[in-house]
């Protein structure tokens, strides 16, 4: 799988009440208006700007704070294909994973990457290519990489137990 | 070579010996989801399982947004109230109870030696009572609902040597947000924390309480103290089973081992908006404020409430201050009632809110106005934390918070003559 897009470039201890605020996480359960507010208080301009395929790009500890996976999946959502950092909150890491959401890491990238380049991942290489050179991120442990190759941890789940999707999941719309 | 308390837990729950790094999968012991439940019950339904495959395991408690504040969270509730009923969740709290981290143990879901998950990042709160507890995304818990597990790495621990005695006033809250300014909002990723020394063991129950409940906040997967005979007395009074303990092994191996010694400890705040921008109290003296929340699973336990009153009774809090207090359930309101303080919040002009999360994420009672400030007793203050963007929150102690009450500025109750030491 490729992943081509543009890069978002934020900061370090990117948290999920700038990701997806408090305030929606019982009220608004739309995967099209998460996705509208996704990092509403960090960048107004985001929801309204990102393309399918671009690529987020934080420092060290993205996503840490609340559980709430919607953090994750209003990324997803919005359009992200792949969000780099130096280093992911473990919540937040869980519910990537848990959504098929490729949440890679690289100080490296990280620290050439400039907001708007465009850059291609290629997942089975795990190398990252961009205008500066090409860098290469870590697999997924063995352990997990199955739930992601499934397309998340509900799909992985039903593959365990031997239970045929039924309909095209969709975490959010309870 | 020795194992951590990390390590030989959950080793016990995979059924081998495990180090760190090492993925497991594991049966918690027990699995507490809040508001959250609706949409875990919709994802649990999804994968296509019709019974929950334990619901004597799973624990409910409704605290997020308690009472409903429109009718979004009025069905949310209700989902849930139908979800718990077919599902024969018997282990389910509703609005009255309080805030879950406060509830689970008051009601014998915690105990030295569990295996703990919750849909809550600060699941890591229960470490003060010996159990590994962790916080996990919703669509984790919906998969326990219909097989009952999930996979953990084993962590590195950090250990933190606590030792030494506070000075007056000084509290664990003024300590943990020391350790989170000194080693950063990642300075235990990934890894367990292990607080110990003999600071940690006199330390009361809901002192530790407030250190386990942030080692989220430092990015922590849990936090661990070795019950003292406080935490045994209270588990034994409202369990009613035999419990195995861990304790880490003299010759275990740590990742990284650092030390404080109580006594250095200033009264500290959080600054906006991380909770590892902190500096003592003194270099924040005279910030207006107009919002002080007195709230949250950090710090409405008895123990903070006797601080607060000491410093409340007999005084009015200012004019331009909205005094918000939330006792952390059901149990500790009633007792703080019968002590006689609640009257003496209410003469000083403080607002006795009902036991639950309040403002703490934004969703009502209390959300700030642009521009304004809140002092919180919380344990986050991220920019729009409770519901602005435009506001702001300093973090700081239960006592810190009372004084400032009463000027309507942030003091360095060090420097307030008579807030009664």
């Amino acid at each position: 799988m490729k992943i081509i897009g543009r890069v978002w470039k934020y900061g370090d201890d990117v948290n999920t009440d700038v990701i997806f605020p408090g305030k929606y996480t019982y009220t608004v359960t739309d995967p099209q208006e998460m996705a509208k507010i996704a990092l509403e208080d960090l960048d107004a301009d985001f929801a309204k700007k990102v393309h399918k395929g671009d690529i987020i790009v934080g420092g060290k500890n993205f996503g840490c704070g609340s559980s709430r996976e919607q953090a994750a999946s209003c990324l997803l959502y919005a359009g992200v294909g792949a969000i780099i950092a130096k280093s992911f909150a473990r919540i937040f890491f869980r519910n990537c994973i848990n959504f098929g959401l490729p949440a890679l890491t690289s100080a490296e990238a990280v620290a050439n990457l400039k907001h708007g380049e465009q850059i291609e991942i290629d997942m089975e290489k795990g190398k990252i290519k961009t205008e500066s050179g090409v860098y290469q991120f870590p697999p997924l442990p063995k352990e997990i990489v199955g739930i992601f190759d499934a397309g998340g941890l509900i799909p992985y789940t039903q593959r365990k137990l031997g239970i045929e999707p039924k309909e095209q999941l969709n975490n959010e719309d309870n | 070579m020795g194992k951590t308390f990390s390590e030989k837990i959950l080793g016990k729950k995979a059924g081998k010996p495990v180090a760190p790094g090492e993925i497991v999968e594991i049966e918690p012991d027990i699995a507490m989801s809040h508001d959250n439940t609706a949409a875990i019950s919709s994802t649990f339904y999804k994968i296509g399982v019709d019974k929950v495959y334990d619901p004597d395991k799973h624990v409910v408690i409704l605290d997020h947004c308690t009472p409903a504040a429109n009718e979004k969270f009025a069905q949310n509730h209700k989902d849930i109230r139908e979800f718990v009923a077919k599902q024969d969740i018997k282990n389910f709290y509703d609005i009255n109870e309080g805030i879950c981290h406060q509830v689970m143990p008051e009601k014998g879901y915690v105990w030295p030696g569990a295996l703990i998950v919750g849909a809550d990042s600060h699941t890591t709160s229960y470490g003060a009572f010996g159990a590994f507890s962790t916080g996990i995304g919703r669509s984790e818990m919906a998969v326990i609902m219909a097989c009952g597990k999930i996979w953990l790495r084993v962590p590195e621990t950090l250990k933190i040597v606590c030792d030494g005695e506070f000075q007056p006033g000084v509290t664990s809250k003024d300590l943990m947000l020391k350790i989170a300014g000194d080693i950063g909002a990642d300075g235990g990723l990934y890894r367990a924390i292990e607080f110990c020394g003999s600071g940690i063991d006199r330390m009361t129950l809901a002192s530790r309480f407030v250190m386990t409940n942030m080692a989220v906040e430092i990015g922590a997967k849990n936090g661990y103290m070795i019950p003292n005979d406080e935490v045994l007395d209270y588990v034994k009074s409202r369990i009613n089973r035999e419990f195995e303990m861990f304790e880490s092994d003299p010759d275990a191996v740590f990742d990284e081992v650092l030390h404080y010694n109580l006594a250095d400890i200033e009264p500290m705040v959080a600054k906006p908006h991380t909770v590892d921008n902190v500096a003592s109290v003194s270099t924040v003296r005279g910030t207006k404020i107009d919002q002080v929340f007195f709230g949250s699973c950090t710090n409405t336990r008895v123990e903070d409430f006797e601080v607060v009153v000491s410093i409340l009774k007999g005084k009015k809090v200012h004019p331009n201050v909205r005094m918000l207090v939330f006792p952390a359930s059901r149990e500790i309101f009633l007792e703080v009632l019968k002590r006689g303080w609640i009257a003496d919040f209410v003469e000083a002009g403080a607002i006795i809110m009902n036991p639950g999360c309040g403002p703490c994420m934004g969703n009502h009672e209390g959300v700030p106005a642009k521009g304004e400030v809140t002092l919180s007793t919380s344990n986050r203050n991220f920019k729009g934390r409770m519901g602005n963007k435009d506001a702001e929150i300093y973090l700081c102690s239960p006592r810190t918070a009372a004084v400032s009450a009463l000027t309507g500025r942030i003091e360095d109750f060090r420097e307030v003559v008579d807030c009664r030491l």
